[in-house]
This record gives structure tokens, C-alpha cells and sequence, in this order.
């Protein structure tokens, strides 16, 4: 699914960001970097519809998504800190986005289970935010964003504050996902080595415009 | 360098007050509270329970302070989220009017309903009351609610709003980003992590309501066997000079309150935000 910024621009209290063009093919896996404060995080809200878009046009998949509400956008969307829901077991957490998307029941388990599988969760299953690492918290995150198989997938530093190892193997979890779920990822990172390994299209956030680096 | 130096004279004098202050206070609320069950017996506690109209105003007083809580997380917790999620142009001035029961003095509060209810729309409300129900509200069980209701609710409000403002709202944001709409996210998100904050409101809410005397004696009158709760009972007992009956109500009124905060307590609540 493809990601289509013209000129978009929208305003947090202060800060304005854009007007920003963007052009992300189908099933590439975009980084965006940008110095701290640039608006990469209010960025990936604009595009998931958690930003007021004040001018442009936001296409999703070819689709104009400038009103659309968050919840139709057929997005995933991991934030900074992977804001896990305190009262849901991983379980739970995995099964979300299907269950409002109106899966059926067997088709709900076995996505849960797929997901653990792969993003090695499977012990967790019934642990609380509160009993996890920071890494798992992280895989827990990441395979709520995924469950609900989006079109496109926006991680806003997802592997930030992880030990040198856990950053390593989520960087292949991230690449493998990619490559499995056929999903088009928009991945804001401050790390260079991230964005080479991962990246088939590098951004730059530069004074509210967003700059193509290849 | 040498070790932080284990409290100077300067730190000794000012710890020193903080300690005094405080053990003074305490001695206070428990002095108060030796002094009532030290009053009274058991007996005399029983023998007051054994009059009808004090079983009467302690059944009202607890199924009014009931379903005053009930109500009061009912508007509390939309208001308080709204309170806490939402800006809109005025809402300093909605904030400072949500809080003028907190603030007033109890009796202005019962006069206030009781004006209000003698306003030509107040006429209205009580007379639909009255021919969906078939009782009236001023001097009438109602009263005594709406009465409790007033206070009440700005604390159940003040306590939920304090509940929501901790919550990240980047968990709502997440949830409609995964197919949830605003509702769904509220009810199946935010209402099941803020569910001690519920729980807290509702139980500061009832002891409010049980101890509420001003606006119920202004509202609802103290007739006995009727519109008479304990807090009235202790008023009425004391000003015909039976002095051990108002104690032993009192006391029943000091337990249920002990016995909510420390419920509160038990279940990690902070009752009194």
C-alpha cells in the first residue's frame, strides 16, 4: 500500500510542521530521520490520523485519507515507549486490533499465535505490561501494531532504548515482518545503522520539509 | 568530601516542628475518636439501634448515601474525562463552577435546592416527579439524594478527574489507530485502568453522602421516620439533651467512615484525592 504526502502541514500548540511531501511506494520500508524536535513523531501522527491535518493532501493507498478517521486508515501504529494497555495480558494485546476489526473468533486465536510464535511471545501470553522487559514490551508493541495485518505499518522508534543484542534481534524480527506481511513500513529512527540495514527509502525531516534521500 | 552529615541542628529543629505539627493534628483525630468510644457502651449503642426511628434514619442513611455514590460515578466519571481530555473556551470557568459545592457552606447549599425547587421550573420537575413516581422531592425521601448528590458528586468529579489527567491518552490514540472508535476505546481502554479511580470516587462519594447534614436539614426537613438521617438523628438527640444517643450514632457514623477509608486502603485506593 502506498504512502502519498503533497504538501501536508499541521500544528501542535507551537510547533508547525510542513508543508511536507512524501512519496512511499507499496511494500517499501521507509526511514525517516530527523534531529530531536524536528516533528518525526508528529509526523507519524498526521498520517495516522492523530494529527489535525491543516493543509495538503494525505493519499493511502491511493485513497485521499485527509478526514478519514484513524481507525479506517488500515494502519499499525507503534509509539515511542509502546504504550501497552496496563490491564491486558499479551494475549490480549495481540488479539485487539483483530477483534475490533470483527474477526471472527478462530481466526483471532490463530493470528495470536502466529504472532507469538514469531515474535517469540509465546510464554508471555498471559503476563501484564507490569511482568515484562523492556524488550518484550517492545515485540508485545510491535505485534499489536501488526495483528490486525495493517497496509501500513508506522514505528516511531522502535528500537530505542534496547541492549545492543535485543536491538540486533528485533532489527531481523523487523526485516523478517517486512518481508512476510508484504507491509508497507514508515520506521522514524535517530540511528544511522538502523536505517542502512533496513531501509529501501531514506527521509530526512529538515525545518518542518520532509527531504528524500534515496 | 566527606559522608552527607546526619541532620545538623538546622535539620533536627526543622524535622523536629514537621513531627510536632503532625503528632499534634493526629492527636486531635484520635482524641476525638478515644473520646466517642470512651462515651459510650456497647449497650447504650444497641439500645439505640433498638429505637425504630434511629433503625429507620440508619437504613435511610445508608440506601440514600448509596444511591447518591451510584449517581455521582454516573456524572462523575463522563464529566471527569471530559474535564480531563478535552479544551474548549470556557472551560476554566466550567472548571471553577464544578467546584462551588466543595466551597460552599453546607446550609447555603440546601437553601439553594430549595429555592430552586420553588422556581416555576422546579414546580415543573417535582410535579413530573411526582406523577411518574407518585411522591414529591422537597421534604420528601428524594431530597434527601439530590441534597447528598450535590456535594458529592463535585468530589467524585474532582477524584475522577485527577484518575484520567494521570492516564496517558497516547493508550486511546493507539486504540483507535488499531479499529477502535472513541467509544470503544473509552470503555474497553480507559474505564478498565482507571477502575480504582471509579472505585475511589464511588467510596468518597458515599462517605460524603452519609456525613452530609446542612443541605439535607435546609432540603429535606429532619421529620422522624421519614426524612431523618443519622447525621440529623445526632442533631435531634443532642437538642433534646440525650447525649448517649448522639454519641452512639455518631459512633456508628465514625465507623462506616474508618471503615471506608480503610477499605480504600485494603484495596490500594487513595480515597481522599
Amino acid at each position: 500500500m502506498s504512502l502519498q504526502l503533497k504538501q501536508c502541514a499541521t500544528t501542535a500548540g507551537t510547533f508547525h510542521l510542513g508543508p511536507a511531501d512524501m512519496d512511499l511506494p507499496a511494500g517499501a520500508y521507509g526511514v525517516l530521520m530527523g534531529t530531536t524536535g524536528s516533528g518525526k513523531t508528529t509526523l507519524l501522527e498526521l498520517i495516522a490520523g492523530l494529527a489535525p491535518l491543516t493543509a495538503g493532501a494525505l493519499n493511502i493507498a491511493g485513497h485521499p485519507c485527509n478526514n478519514a478517521r484513524p481507525a479506517d486508515r488500515q494502519i499499525g501504529y507503534l509509539p515511542q515507549d509502546g504504550v501497552l494497555f496496563d490491564t491486558m495480558t499479551v494475549a490480549e494485546h495481540l488479539e485487539f486490533a483483530p477483534r475490533f476489526r470483527g474477526w471472527p473468533k478462530t481466526k483471532r486465536i490463530e493470528r495470536v499465535a502466529e504472532l507469538a510464535e514469531r515474535l517469540g511471545l509465546t510464554s508471555l501470553l498471559m503476563r501484564r505490561p507490569a511482568g515484562l522487559s523492556g524488550g518484550e514490551r517492545q515485540r508485545v508493541a510491535l505485534g499489536r501494531a501488526l495483528a490486525g495485518r495493517p497496509k501500513l505499518l508506522l514505528l516511531d522508534e522502535p528500537l530505542s532504548a534496547l541492549d545492543e543484542q535485543m536491538h540486533s534481534e528485533l532489527c531481523q524480527y523487523l526485516a523478517k515482518v517486512h518481508k512476510d506481511e508484504g507491509v508497507t513500513v514508515l520506521h522514524v529512527t535517530h540511528n544511522a545503522r538502523e536505517a542502512e540495514l533496513l531501509g529501501t527509502h531514506q527521509f530526512r525531516l529538515e525545518g518542518g520539509r520532509v527531504l528524500t534521500k534515496s | 568530601m566527606s559522608p552527607t552529615r546526619p541532620g545538623s541542628t538546622g535539620d533536627k529543629i526543622f524535622f523536629g516542628t514537621l513531627i510536632a505539627l503532625g503528632v499534634a493534628y493526629l492527636l486531635l483525630v484520635v482524641g476525638m475518636l478515644v473520646a466517642d468510644a470512651s462515651f459510650t457502651t456497647p449497650a447504650a449503642i444497641r439500645s439505640a439501634l433498638d429505637r425504630p426511628e434511629i433503625r429507620h434514619a440508619f437504613v435511610l442513611s445508608f440506601a440514600t448515601a448509596t444511591v447518591t455514590a451510584m449517581l455521582s460515578v454516573w456524572f462523575g466519571v463522563p464529566i471527569g474525562y471530559l474535564m480531563a481530555r478535552r479544551n474548549f473556551r470556557g472551560k476554566a470557568l466550567v472548571d471553577a463552577v464544578l467546584d462551588v459545592p466543595i466551597v460552599l457552606p453546607p446550609m447555603v447549599i440546601g437553601l439553594s435546592l430549595l429555592i430552586l425547587f420553588q422556581t416555576g421550573l422546579g414546580k415543573q420537575i417535582e410535579a413530573g416527579f411526582n406523577s411518574l413516581f407518585g411522591v414529591g422531592i422537597t421534604y420528601e425521601v428524594p431530597s434527601i439524594v439530590i441534597a447528598q448528590f450535590a456535594v458529592s458528586c463535585a468530589f467524585a468529579i474532582r477524584t475522577l478527574r485527577v484518575t484520567f489527567d494521570q492516564l496517558d491518552p497516547r493508550c486511546e490514540e493507539v486504540a483507535c489507530t488499531l479499529g477502535c472508535s472513541s467509544r470503544q476505546a473509552f470503555w474497553h481502554v480507559v474505564l478498565p485502568s482507571a477502575w480504582k479511580g471509579v472505585l475511589s470516587a464511588g467510596l468518597l462519594a458515599w462517605a460524603r453522602a452519609l456525613g452530609e447534614f446542612g443541605p439535607v436539614l435546609v432540603f429535606s426537613g429532619a421529620t422522624r421516620m421519614k426524612t431523618e438521617v443519622l447525621p440529623s438523628t445526632v442533631f435531634l438527640e443532642l437538642s433534646v439533651g440525650d447525649l448517649e444517643a448522639a454519641v452512639a450514632v455518631s459512633l456508628i457514623l465514625v465507623t462506616a467512615a474508618v471503615g471506608c477509608l480503610l477499605l480504600g486502603r485494603l484495596l490500594g485506593l487513595k480515597v481522599a484525592q
